[in-house]
């Protein structure tokens, strides 16, 4: 895939809440001194006035955010993951989930392809935490048309969604005339009968690659983008391993808590089936180039490849 | 309202706590009788609401940061027409629309759910700074407990506030001295008190949270402040008006039992006959 565009879907964000400025009027925008980063600098190059930096205080921010969607904002929290959603939590808890208010967190540099910062700032429990919040929606893009659509769609949405994205430049695989993105509605990309690979965020385009490979093998891979985890496409999902028999879950995150659970707690209640779950096996990462932890951790089109083979 | 008035109605509303909190048999007395002058000013005299369309969209605030003197805060709305005083005793019962501590979503009049300490002053903050963005002239009030903060997202929130210049912001700080293990000097000192919210950047008034004259002094001296938010530091009497709770940390979060109670309702009962009876 190297003659593929790559855009890191935090770069996504930034211009898609950009983009979204002018359509919403009661759109703002907060950062904790990472405007930079998040890459909310373009919002805030933009709507000056309604970019808000609170400074390196992520609790507070993500109270102020409440307190301004009590007054009709729509406000979106940015930070890396590892603050808007770990350091956050009750924040995000008490302050937005139990009023059920209409806040967005933008949380960018998730997962592993942070690299070179390390384990302190790669949060690979993220989306375990958020999916724990009763009534959040948590979204996680697979590219850059992926996560341009999600921020649009989150802003039309009333009630609290986290959105996860990614520091390090991805394959833009969405790119197409009819693709939809619906929130809560997985992606069939690809069909197949021998294994199913659900996989969300950069894990998709590793699925699409590993899928190739396998099918040269003779073995025919089902491939489905969940880009929403919560509410989870249920009826895809449970379709899909009733078709196949076999499910192979992969995130960059943990796999405790995350996709690979989620599809697990929908399949153990509603169609039994085998499951094997790619992603951070109970580990933190590490300094590295992104590149290379992907591969280490084997969440790259190889490593999904290799485990499917030895599963299936 | 006259003074008279405003302790004739302060009065009622710390009855009403004591009928909550018996009612619930569980709750916070301490710190809602401390605050019962606040309350009532703010919800009597200061702020610009109406009970009968508690979401009118240019309404003034109050977000009670000190979430779990919750029975302080119904008691006032009760009084002032939000809800029936009679539910007063359903407090913290299943199904009860008064929740343990502040829900928006169950309590006409609650503008944000609160009780995990150090959250709400943020929600405040936000809260004006929208005000602020879309020039609107409405107030903002939030109570704070002096154990409260001791929490760091108080300062964090306090540091923002002084940082945008929010004159449409008033932090009440609750100075009864006691937390639920002590007295706070004792326990992780904030003193002083003032000179912290000075230092960022606020207006600060120190007052006798118990003397409404300090009380409507200190609130129009907010009103008029420009430039930056205020910041009203209250001593007051924990338990203040029921004999055996006043100044007691024991009395921080427990619920009396019927003769308590009863004492309880006869010590207010005398208070409001020395006040010359009901407005």
């Amino acid at each position: 895939m190297a003659d593929v565009k790559k855009i890191a879907t935090r770069e996504s964000y930034g211009n898609a809440l950009a983009e979204c400025g002018a359509d919403f009027p009661n759109l703002v925008v907060l950062d904790a001194d990472l405007a930079g980063a998040t890459k909310t600098g373009v919002f805030q190059k933009a709507f000056p006035d309604r970019h808000i930096d609170c400074g390196i205080a992520e609790c507070n921010m993500t109270g102020i955010a409440a307190g301004l969607a009590t007054c009709g904002k729509i406000p979106f929290v940015s930070s890396f993951a590892m603050f808007a959603a770990g350091r956050n939590f009750e924040q995000v808890r008490n302050s937005i989930g139990y009023p059920h208010l209409n806040v967005k967190i933008g949380a960018t540099h998730a997962g592993i392809t942070v690299g070179e910062d390390g384990a302190t700032h790669q949060c690979n429990e993220d989306v375990a935490l958020m999916r724990t919040v009763p009534g959040m929606t948590v979204v996680v893009p697979a590219d850059d048309v992926e996560a341009k659509a999600a921020v649009r769609a989150a802003i039309e949405f009333e009630g609290p969604v986290y959105l996860r994205f990614g520091r390090a430049a991805v394959p833009v695989i969405n790119d197409r005339e009819d693709y939809k993105f619906e929130l809560g509605k997985g992606v069939l990309l690809r069909e197949g009968k021998d294994v199913t690979i659900i996989a969300s965020g950069i894990t998709v385009a590793s699925a699409l690659e590993a899928a190739q490979k396998l099918e040269a093998d003779g073995i025919s891979a089902e491939v489905i983008n969940i880009h929403t985890i919560k509410p989870l496409d249920e009826e895809l999902v449970v379709a899909s391993a009733k078709k196949t028999g076999k499910v192979v879950t992969a995130e960059e995150h943990s796999v405790i808590g995350g996709l690979g659970s989620a599809v697990c707690d929908c399949l153990c209640e509603k169609c039994p089936t085998p499951v094997l779950k790619i992603g951070m096996q109970d580990v933190f990462g590490e300094s590295g180039p992104a590149g290379a932890l992907v591969e280490k951790y084997g969440l790259d089109g190889k490593g999904i490849y290799e485990s499917v083979k030895k599963f299936v | 309202m006259n003074k008279l008035e405003l302790q004739k109605t302060a009065n009622e509303v710390r009855k009403g706590i004591i009928t909550a909190v018996h009612g619930a048999k569980a709750g916070h007395p301490g710190g809602s009788l401390s605050a019962a002058d606040l309350f009532t000013y703010l919800y009597f005299e200061e702020m610009n609401v109406d009970p009968k369309d508690p979401k009118k969209a240019d309404r003034d605030r109050f977000v009670l940061s000190k979430g779990h003197t919750a029975p302080g805060l119904y008691s006032t709305l009760a009084n002032r027409g939000y809800f029936p005083v009679e539910d007063l005793p359903t407090l913290r019962h299943l199904g009860s629309y008064l929740q343990g501590h502040p829900c928006m979503q169950e309590t006409p009049g609650v503008d944000m759910s609160s009780g995990s300490l150090g959250q709400g002053i943020s929600a405040a903050v936000g809260m004006a700074l929208a005000a602020k963005m879309d020039n609107k002239d409405y107030r903002v009030y939030t109570l704070l407990g002096d154990g409260e903060i001791q929490e760091g997202q108080v300062w964090e929130a306090s540091m923002f506030a002084g940082h945008r210049k929010l004159d449409n912001l008033v932090v009440i700080v609750d100075n009864n001295g006691l937390q639920i293990d002590g007295k706070i000097d004792d326990v992780c000192s904030p003193y002083p008190i003032d000179k912290k919210f000075e230092a960022f950047n606020f207006h600060v008034i120190n007052i006798d949270g118990n003397d409404f004259d300090q009380i409507d002094a200190a609130f129009k001296e907010a009103r008029a402040t420009k430039g930056m938010p205020t910041a009203i530091i209250c001593k007051t009497v924990k338990g203040k008006g029921v004999s055996f709770m006043e100044n007691s940390a024991g009395w921080h979060g427990k619920a009396p039992n019927d003769e308590e109670y009863a004492v309880a309702m006869a010590d207010l009962t005398k208070i409001g006959e020395e006040l010359g009876g009901a407005n």
